[in-house]
């Protein structure tokens, strides 16, 4: 057992539990942050992604001892945030949504993408997208959601 | 009133995309336990003995002998054990579950049962034939005595995994008298009928919930009746709610696969011109026959693609293999063969000397023509428009010219194809007998009662759509929760391309009584399926019409091919497709880019195999699934050719734009490298092989 403090979604949380856990198994069972999905368990697909520190990362392959110390953004607080209401309105207009396992990570990549890309080209944005799989939409109109979220939210990033 | 066609946003867009959406492995419950499961380590023996360890209290295990009712799966071929008792027929095969509250505990109870086996050396050959099919056009076989030449070549196609990104799983629980599972499926009837025949028990003790479904593309039909029924058994013995998730390896190990495939064709030719075909496809069942047979049927009812063929000798067999057992996967044969017999086509043309456009186009089905079994193309077939609509915007004629000069590894190829809509034969009105209900409540609101399931495909939009466009309401006016069997009727499993035009239009029946009745205040219309009149299908002697109706499309893509590494790039596609009418276009796009990436990756990029009945790919990092680096641009059009019987004249749309990916990127990479492709998917590998075969 270990004393771990980081941030999540704005507020300062502090846990005594074994450092070795994984971010994951964390935030779903801990804090019961279920936008958060396993699809692989070894960093493969995306779906478990947030934010540490504004950068994505799989959260099933980063154990909790990385965390002290550091922000971490989930869907769940990414949610409440301005960036996140232009690009959910992109990707319902666009038709990036289908089964919807990959959705909450793919928008956390889009975030992280244009945080740091605000006007992405599309080489850049598949870039963006690459560490995230999505098997229902060829990612076609994932990648038109990502080019009008950066055209509408112009100047928000 | 407005065109149907035109797109509103996804209903389920908000939860979605939020992460508020519930799925499967989101559910936890007081006092839950986790279940896993104990497999065998071998492929084919028997089971002598088995030692167990002591368990710790609160940990159980559940084994056949658990089993109530029938220790067999209820599908359409019923051999499929629940839990295996003694004999064992391919690796990882489910013995028992062990279920706790900790699951580190329960990988420790799993390492300490010792099974002892009598081992028997397993076959992976295709020689146990346990299904066998055969039919006749025209003049069969007999019409190869007028040839005065014979061409011949053999296809195959590999394995292919559905890799939904959301694994399968269940979460079950006792109520009162009553076991109900709310899990990850496609399919909430197959699930309850397993469970009732599982479990020997009254319709009303049964109740299967539909959590939201992270993808399913077939690895959700059949293959959720096991696992579904495992849990039920663990459930009604605990008595307390029981978690059974699997994680991505397990997954990828012991789930249904996409059926390999060998079709070895003959064409009877004279005068240059194809008089006959001959046939003969092999599938691979591995160790349970399941839905085998049905997949073999769709394979040899596109036997001759969207070309008429007047005589045909058409046959094939199911083999068992001691290798995980195959089953569902979107496109449920066709695939398999509208590749091999469009690559045939093809290459005959080329080895006559014609321009293989042209030949194939003088070809093609044209409405009134027979299909394979002599049934009708009775709608208008669109195809010579749709095929001049994307050569026209791809720039086809003058890049297939430039791209076959030697040398350039640029590549573009064409593939031509329909899919038989809703389920073979006479499936619907003899086995599905599919039911829907729609409900007015006092508020004025209207529920749609059906077992149809939203995996991401859009039904959840386009149903209330559909309502709400007949019924003259606002769509948030129109219901429809997921479905709960304790309060939809069975209106069949979601595949086949059948919820849109037979579910759907089961509902626009209902709706339009419902409209004129509208005054009533609260009232049920039921609604059940009816054949149309002209459809006769004789299934053992395969005479009749197979389908109700065909979609239609045409795929072009461009390739480039790496010169050194005979890496394949997609440059971009251009697709066509005739679905009648869509219910909704974006949705319908979304099901179209979808569909291609998967058929796209099938024929150059997804390579699955056995060892020794093992899968060698046990995670997304061995499984090459495409990234958004992979698929290059998709440009879609629709054509509308309304069908009677679907609402708004809609057909099948799920399946049909996974069928001509493989034969078209297949196409495309031999118009880059010279060469001529015999299987899937294309690999560098392969294609080394061939360049270095000059």
């Amino acid at each position: 057992m270990t004393e771990i403090k980081f941030k999540l979604n704005g507020k300062e949380q502090t846990l005594n539990t074994d450092p070795n856990r994984r971010l994951l198994d964390v935030l779903r069972e801990d804090f019961k942050l279920t936008g958060s999905k396993e699809g692989c368990g070894e960093g493969e697909c995306g779906a478990c992604s947030v934010l540490l520190n504004k950068q994505i990362v799989n959260s099933c392959s980063v154990p909790l001892a990385n965390v002290d110390g550091q922000d971490i953004v989930t869907i769940e607080g990414f949610s409440k945030t301005k960036e996140y209401q232009v690009i959910k309105d992109s990707f319902a207009t666009a038709g990036g949504v289908q089964c919807g396992f990959c959705t909450p990570g793919m928008i956390i990549a889009t975030q992280s993408l244009l945080n740091t890309k605000p006007r992405p080209n599309d080489y850049e944005i598949k870039i963006g997208l690459s560490g995230n799989l999505c098997r229902c939409t060829g990612y076609n109109l994932i990648i038109k959601s990502v080019k009008l979220a950066a055209k509408d939210g112009d100047g928000l990033w | 009133m407005k065109d149907i066609s035109k797109s509103i946003n996804k209903v389920d867009n908000e939860e979605k995309i939020s992460g508020k959406a519930k799925y499967v492995a989101d559910y936890t419950m007081d006092g839950m336990l986790y279940a896993m499961t104990k497999r065998s380590s071998i492929a084919k023996g028997e089971i002598v003995n088995i030692e167990y360890p002591d368990l710790p209290k609160g940990y159980f295990i559940v084994n056949h002998k658990d089993v109530q009712g029938k220790n067999i799966i209820k599908m359409i071929f019923e051999d499929w054990p629940v839990f295996t008792e003694k004999n064992i027929s391919y690796l990882y095969e489910p013995i028992m579950l062990v279920i706790g509250p900790e699951k580190s505990v329960l990988v420790d109870i799993i390492e300490h049962i010792k099974i002892t086996y009598k081992e028997e050396k397993p076959i992976f050959a295709w020689t146990d034939s346990v299904i066998d099919y055969h039919f006749d056009k025209g003049h069969g076989n007999r019409i190869f005595d007028d040839a005065d030449e014979i061409i011949e070549h053999t296809y195959e196609t590999g394995y292919q995994e559905q890799a939904y990104i959301e694994p399968q799983g269940f979460i079950g629980y006792p109520e009162g008298d009553k076991t109900t599972l709310v899990g990850s499926i496609q399919c909430p009837y197959y699930v309850k009928n397993a469970v009732i025949q599982a479990l020997g028990e009254k319709d009303e003790n049964v109740r299967v919930i539909q959590a939201n479904v992270g993808g399913a593309f077939g690895g959700k039909e059949e293959y959720p009746s096991l696992i579904g029924c495992q849990l039920a058994v663990a459930v009604k013995k605990i008595k307390k709610p029981i978690k059974l998730i699997f994680e991505r390896e397990e997954d990828m190990l012991v789930t249904t696969k996409r059926h390999p495939s060998k079709t070895v064709f003959k064409a009877a030719i004279k005068n240059n011109q194809i008089i006959g075909l001959k046939a003969h496809v092999s599938i691979d069942a591995g160790a349970t026959i399941g839905l085998s047979g049905v997949v073999l049927s769709r394979a040899l009812l596109a036997v001759s693609g969207a070309y008429t063929i007047d005589h045909l000798d058409v046959s094939g067999d199911v083999y068992r293999t001691n290798t995980v057992p195959n089953g569902a996967f979107r496109g449920f044969g066709a695939p398999q063969m509208f590749f091999a017999v469009d690559m045939f086509i093809e290459h005959i043309a080329k080895s006559l000397n014609f321009d293989p456009l042209e030949f194939r186009e003088n070809l093609l089905v044209k409405q009134g023509d027979r299909t394979s079994t002599n049934g009708l193309f009775r709608e208008p077939v669109l195809m010579p428009n749709m095929i001049k609509k994307v050569i026209d915007e791809s720039d086809y004629k003058n890049k297939i010219k430039q791209y076959s000069q030697k040398g350039n590894f640029k590549g573009i190829g064409m593939s031509l194809f329909f899919h038989g809509c809703g389920f073979t034969g006479s499936g619907e009105k003899n086995i599905i007998k599919a039911k829907v209900r729609l409900k007015k409540t006092k508020d004025g609101k209207v529920h749609i009662l059906v077992a149809a399931v939203d995996m991401g495909q859009g039904i959840k939009t386009t149903f209330r759509k559909l309502i709400a466009h007949m019924l003259e309401l606002d769509i948030e006016e129109v219901v429809f929760n997921n479905p709960d069997t304790d309060f939809v009727p069975d209106s069949g499993p979601t595949v086949a391309s059948r919820t849109m035009m037979i579910v759907g239009g089961l509902l626009a029946r209902a709706a339009k009584e419902m409209k004129s009745r509208w005054k009533e205040v609260t009232f049920t219309v039921e609604k059940e399926y009816e054949q149309p009149d002209y459809i006769k299908y004789d299934e053992l002697h395969f005479i009749g019409d197979a389908y109700p109706a065909y979609s239609w499309g045409v795929n072009i893509v461009e390739v480039e091919v790496d010169p050194v590494t005979y890496q394949v790039y997609i440059k971009k596609s251009w697709s066509v497709y005739d679905v009648g009418k869509a219910i909704d276009e974006k949705i319908v796009l979304g099901q179209a880019d979808g569909g291609l990436a998967q058929g796209l990756a099938y024929g150059y990029l997804e390579v699955m195999n056995h060892k020794d009945g093992k899968i060698m790919q046990k995670n997304m990092t061995d499984y090459i699934i495409p990234t958004a680096m992979d698929m290059g641009e998709m440009e879609t059009y629709l054509f509308d050719n309304p069908y009677a019987y679907g609402p708004y004249g809609a057909k099948g749309v799920g399946e049909l734009p996974l069928i001509g990916g493989p034969a078209a990127v297949a196409k495309a990479i031999e118009s880059a490298i010279n060469k001529n492709i015999y299987k899937i998917p294309v690999t560098p590998e392969y294609i080394m092989e061939l360049m270095n075969n000059d």
